[in-house]
């Protein structure tokens, strides 16, 4: 078991020259049967796992992952944190979100590198800045922080952005969410399985989920690549590949998977230190510690498992950068990648029960699963132990597609690749 | 960039073409009930694996084609006039 991170820790270790660190999380061998079985050690199964160990006391649990941790969609996105949302559910539940991330590295003594750093979405035209002032409004009521900036609050902020006169969408302002920016993917994967593991949570790395037993209506347990694995309660949690994993025991979802492309530049003095998304095209960007831009647009707009997109997508997010930082045009690329989205046909996250007895789901994140990982393990957690939802997560559960309750924040219907 | 072989322009580029989702769901009859048809609009098989889906071939002839593809690899096993009842 590993011992506290602190600074006498580093010095402690430091005198031997840092070899005699001890490993972060065991690797145990699969028990043939846990209270709790979560399916997935991305961010939010690792979180799930332990908030269920710290928030209800349910340490028999184990998380299952195909491959190694955070090596899915947790270390594909583009670690933005915030919750300048308009409708209440995804509001209250981004907020608590973002109130998790303030406090996550003491929380788990494993720095997340939380960066309040800002997230401005610039505005293009008067009815686009009438329609941020009314999002702003709205997240003001629901206790939530913004600005709302002109063009010359903006430019003090971010004086590197194209703001001469000749340009085809010009900057008229934005929405400035202070307590918005960054954090770092892995340290989130990492911290939190290494915070699991301290109290007992078993992380088990290349075990494959193949089958769900469900007898009676009721979920039994899973086959893995390691053997069968019995369970009083499975919780599934791996967005990108919800519809694959729910087939297994049996449920169709109302959710596509789609390709999602993220880039890093090489990289540059500092130039941008907020993050900053494009009002006309899709595109956000930010820069990381490194220097480099880190940067995003839209899904390649067809259904997709392959961890990798293509050529015409990358074309067209960054000349929608190039439209407001012209300044990247002699950039060089140097790495991209793909993840695979859950997009689901509201564009808002599933978390709750599912018409199988002990069986939950957690899917659905669209673009947004990253700064949502704190919460939807919480959540999803609370979900598992007492079997129904938490206030926060109430609305969003799989039946609300049935019932008309979707929670379409961009009003764009059941069309999984407009959200 | 995938090469969607259109049954009546050839070869092209998926960039000519907007993608319009799976091709397998029915719409139900008028008369079936609330669930049939919260089916259809909500639910997909969205299978990991080969997918049969419909592309409109917006910047040629602006016809849809049925390509059945593997999502996995983006492997196009081969494309379809779509049965007219879509």
């Amino acid at each position: 078991m590993s011992l506290a991170y602190s600074a006498l820790s580093l010095a402690r270790h430091a005198l031997t020259g840092h070899r005699h660190w001890p490993r972060a999380w065991r690797d145990p061998a699969p028990k043939p049967r846990y209270s709790v079985i979560i399916i997935g050690g991305g961010g939010h199964g690792l979180a799930s796992a332990y908030y269920l160990a710290k928030e209800h006391g349910i340490t028999d649990v184990a998380v299952l992952e195909r491959g190694w941790l955070g090596g899915g969609n947790t270390g594909r996105n583009t670690t933005i944190i915030r919750s300048n949302y308009l409708l209440e559910p995804n509001a209250h539940f981004y907020e608590f979100s973002l109130k998790l991330w303030e406090g996550l590295s003491r929380d788990l003594n494993y720095n997340a590198m939380v960066s309040q750093r800002g997230v401005i979405n610039l505005a293009h035209s008067d009815s686009q800045l009438d329609q941020f002032a009314h999002r702003g409004n709205a997240m003001r009521l629901n206790g939530i922080d913004c600005e709302l900036l002109d063009r010359a609050a903006v430019q003090r902020m971010v004086p590197i952005l194209d703001y001469s006169d000749h340009v085809r969408f010009p900057i008229y302002g934005g929405l400035l969410q202070r307590r918005g920016g960054t954090a770092r993917h892995d340290a989130v994967a990492w911290g939190f399985a290494r915070a699991a593991d301290r109290r007992g949570v078993d992380i088990i790395q290349n075990c494959e989920v193949t089958g769900i037993r469900v007898e009676n209506g009721r979920v039994q347990g899973v086959e893995t690549s390691r053997g069968y694995i019995a369970a009083d309660k499975v919780g599934m949690a791996v967005a990108g590949h919800s519809g694959h994993v729910a087939a297994m025991a049996g449920l169709r979802l109302p959710i596509e998977s789609h390709v999602l492309q993220a880039f890093v530049s090489e990289p540059l003095k500092p130039c941008i230190d907020t993050v900053v998304t494009f009002g006309v095209g899709h595109f956000y960007v930010s820069q990381s510690d490194k220097g480099e831009l880190v940067m995003g647009g839209d899904i390649d707009m067809y259904n997709s498992y392959a961890q990798r997109g293509n050529m015409p997508m990358v074309e067209h997010t960054l000349s929608a950068g190039l439209a407001i930082l012209p300044m990247m045009s002699r950039l060089r690329m140097m790495r991209l990648w793909g993840g695979v989205m859950d997009m689901s046909m509201d564009g808002s996250p599933i978390i709750g029960k599912t018409p199988i007895e002990g069986f939950y789901i957690n899917g659905g994140w669209c673009y947004g699963g990253f700064k949502a990982t704190p919460a939807s393990g919480f959540v999803f957690a609370h979900t598992i132990a007492q079997d129904r939802p938490h206030k926060l997560n109430e609305h969003f559960t799989l039946d609300r597609f049935d019932r008309g309750a979707a929670i379409d924040e961009r009003g764009a219907g059941p069309t999984p690749n407009a959200h | 960039m995938m090469l969607i072989d259109c049954p009546w322009c050839g070869p092209r580029g998926h960039v000519e073409f907007t993608y319009a989702g799976d091709a397998t769901v029915k719409r139900p009859a008028p008369d079936a009930s609330e669930a049939a048809f919260a089916d259809y609009v909500f639910l997909r098989d969205n299978r990991r694996g080969p997918h049969r889906e419909l592309w409109h071939h917006t910047a040629g002839c602006r016809r849809f084609v049925e390509v059945h593809r593997n999502v996995l690899t983006h492997e196009i096993l081969g494309t379809s006039a779509p049965e007219v009842s879509k």
